[in-house]
């Protein structure tokens, strides 16, 4: 198995070395002609405004935070789905799926939250809100 | 392979005398690298062309044809054209980043071909998670992506490279899940363990086990062609409002490598599809020669894969881009609960249903998937026949 493992760690290294030999052997034959406007930041030929360095939608935090939650289930149920079938074969198959089903089950409790409060929608639409009455504020 | 190593290394073997992790270390790059120079790099190279000429076809153009015969050499050309070409690295850019982003995809696209399971004896390794190495080392083409946007500080490149993040890691839910029921059907996570379960007939693959898998099947593809940035779900590189998304800034080698890992990234695909559901390599017993034999597999292999790689062609040419809502409610509010609600009926399945239904269900499973495919190749002669086509169009030559 560690041979398995090594010859993984072989392909990691060639993947490196590909793009390595690909971009050296090109460094040897490409022309270098640096010049100002040709470095400068491609906006559709107007001289660019600002950095793109910039905060951007909020939405895409709440994707990655959604996500974050399934993905360390996925990892959480590989070892479960792995060894189903054993428990199956030995006579525990209905613990195992008790199991699995309560797992899932909570998961699909927190998606049909996210749902609810409408995170999954790309435009929130969120409630209108009251105009306050300032005379009787005051 | 080990083996051979052994063999090499053991008593009156060619290399007896060498230290053994020496040999070992020297075939694994042999080896590796015959796969990527003879393997890799053709396919993704001879799918860059095909795809042109498959979307010609279906655009009613030529297509790239001067380069060799039918412009078959056409990815040679651009492979040395874009050697040539100078590398530009804009000066508001971050040099570092903005360098090493084509490495992180490239070797999240090469790192996947060390489990690919050709045949019954080439793989490069047998994993015993081999599947969940697949998911592993695609994860870091987000990364690369990501980076690429990130450190082109150029808008288009930052809008792309977020809008790829999103999509893909939210696609990797359902991709992941639609794996766990298969793995439920072998107990294994080893590709090679995968292939064995199955049968080289149709009613043996899991494509056709249980309404559950017919469903997973899709949802993996679907899913798999949205990690890939294919169309419908090329967003990150919409031409029409982003330039070129994440690779804007891009020029020259770097640029290449990007698409390098993407053309190559459709073959793994078709690969992973047909390991999990299409019996892999396996063939019916017809010949004990083993050289025979794994060429065999692997002609089988390959045509099975390289056939989901030509659909995706076909889709590409076919549909319109999804706007960024529709692919985000796709993914989380059908595709997940699918996928989801797959993996629990497999699971109930499995508990529940007898061996002798589970048979039956396969071969009705096996008719439906014929009956499937009869009804749509008749809708395609009858809007053949429709489409009153002159005899000029008929004689029209596929290959010009």
């Amino acid at each position: 198995m560690y041979f398995d493992f090594a010859n993984v760690l072989v392909f990691l290294l060639l993947g490196l070395g590909l793009s390595g030999m690909m971009l050296g052997l090109g460094r040897l034959l490409r022309p270098s002609n640096p010049l100002a406007p040709k470095l400068d930041t491609y906006e559709c030929g107007e001289p660019p405004t600002g950095s793109a360095w910039i905060n951007f939608n909020i939405r895409f935090y709440l994707v990655a935070l959604i996500f974050v939650i399934f993905d360390v289930e996925i990892a959480f149920m590989y070892p479960v789905v792995a060894v189903f079938r054993d428990w199956l074969l030995s006579g525990r198959g209905l613990y195992a799926l008790a199991e699995l089903l309560l797992f899932i089950g909570v998961l699909a409790i927190g998606l049909v939250y996210v749902w609810v409060k409408r995170d999954l929608e790309w435009v929130k639409q969120l409630p209108a809100e009251q105009p306050t009455d300032l005379s009787r504020a005051a | 392979m080990k083996q051979l190593v052994l063999q090499l290394t053991g008593e009156g073997g060619a290399l007896a005398g060498v230290p053994y992790h020496l040999v070992a270390a020297l075939a694994m790059l042999v080896f590796g690298a015959i796969v990527v120079f003879v393997f890799v790099l053709p396919v993704a190279g001879v799918t860059s062309w095909l795809e042109r000429r498959v979307w010609a076809r279906i655009q009613s153009r030529v297509g790239p044809n001067r380069v060799g015969p039918q412009g078959f050499l056409q990815w040679l050309a651009d492979g040395i054209k874009n050697m040539l070409k100078e590398d530009i690295i804009p000066t508001a850019a971050d040099r570092v980043l903005f360098s090493i982003a084509p490495y992180l995809v490239v070797i999240g696209f090469v790192a996947t071909f060390a489990v690919i399971p050709f045949s019954s004896t080439l793989v490069i390794a047998d994993l015993n998670i081999g599947v969940l190495y697949i998911t592993a080392v695609t994860g870091l083409v987000v990364v690369g992506v990501l980076m690429a946007g990130w450190a082109s500080n150029n808008k288009w490149s930052l809008l792309g490279g977020i809008r790829s993040a999103a999509q893909i890691v939210s696609y990797e839910i359902p991709a992941g899940l639609s794996i766990f029921p298969i793995v439920l059907l072998t107990g294994t996570l080893s590709m090679q363990g995968i292939i064995q379960a199955q049968g080289w007939a149709p009613w043996h693959w899991f494509l056709f086990h249980s309404p559950f898998t017919f469903a997973a099947f899709f949802i993996f593809f679907v899913a798999a062609l949205a990690e890939g940035n294919r169309t419908p779900f090329d967003l990150p590189e919409a031409e029409s409002e982003l330039v070129a998304g994440f690779c804007t800034e891009y020029s020259g080698m770097r640029y290449l490598l990007f698409f390098l890992a993407e053309w190559g990234n459709l073959y793994v695909i078709g690969a992973v599809v047909t390991t999990l559901f299409l019996g892999g390599w396996q063939i019916p017993h017809v010949t004990d020669n083993p050289v025979l034999l794994a060429v065999l597999q692997f002609g089988v292999f390959f045509l099975k894969s390289y056939f989901w790689v030509f659909i995706a062609m076909w889709v590409r040419a076919t549909l319109p881009r999804v706007r960024v809502d529709q692919l985000m409610s796709l993914c989380w509010k059908y595709m997940v609960p699918i996928a989801l609600v797959n993996l629990v009926g497999t699971a109930i399945w499995m508990t529940v249903v007898p061996a002798r239904v589970d048979r039956l269900v396969q071969i009705a499973m096996t008719l439906a998937g014929v009956a499937v495919l009869v009804r749509f190749f008749l809708r395609v002669r009858f809007q053949l026949r429709r489409a009153k086509l002159r005899a000029v169009d008929y004689y029209y030559s596929p290959i010009i």
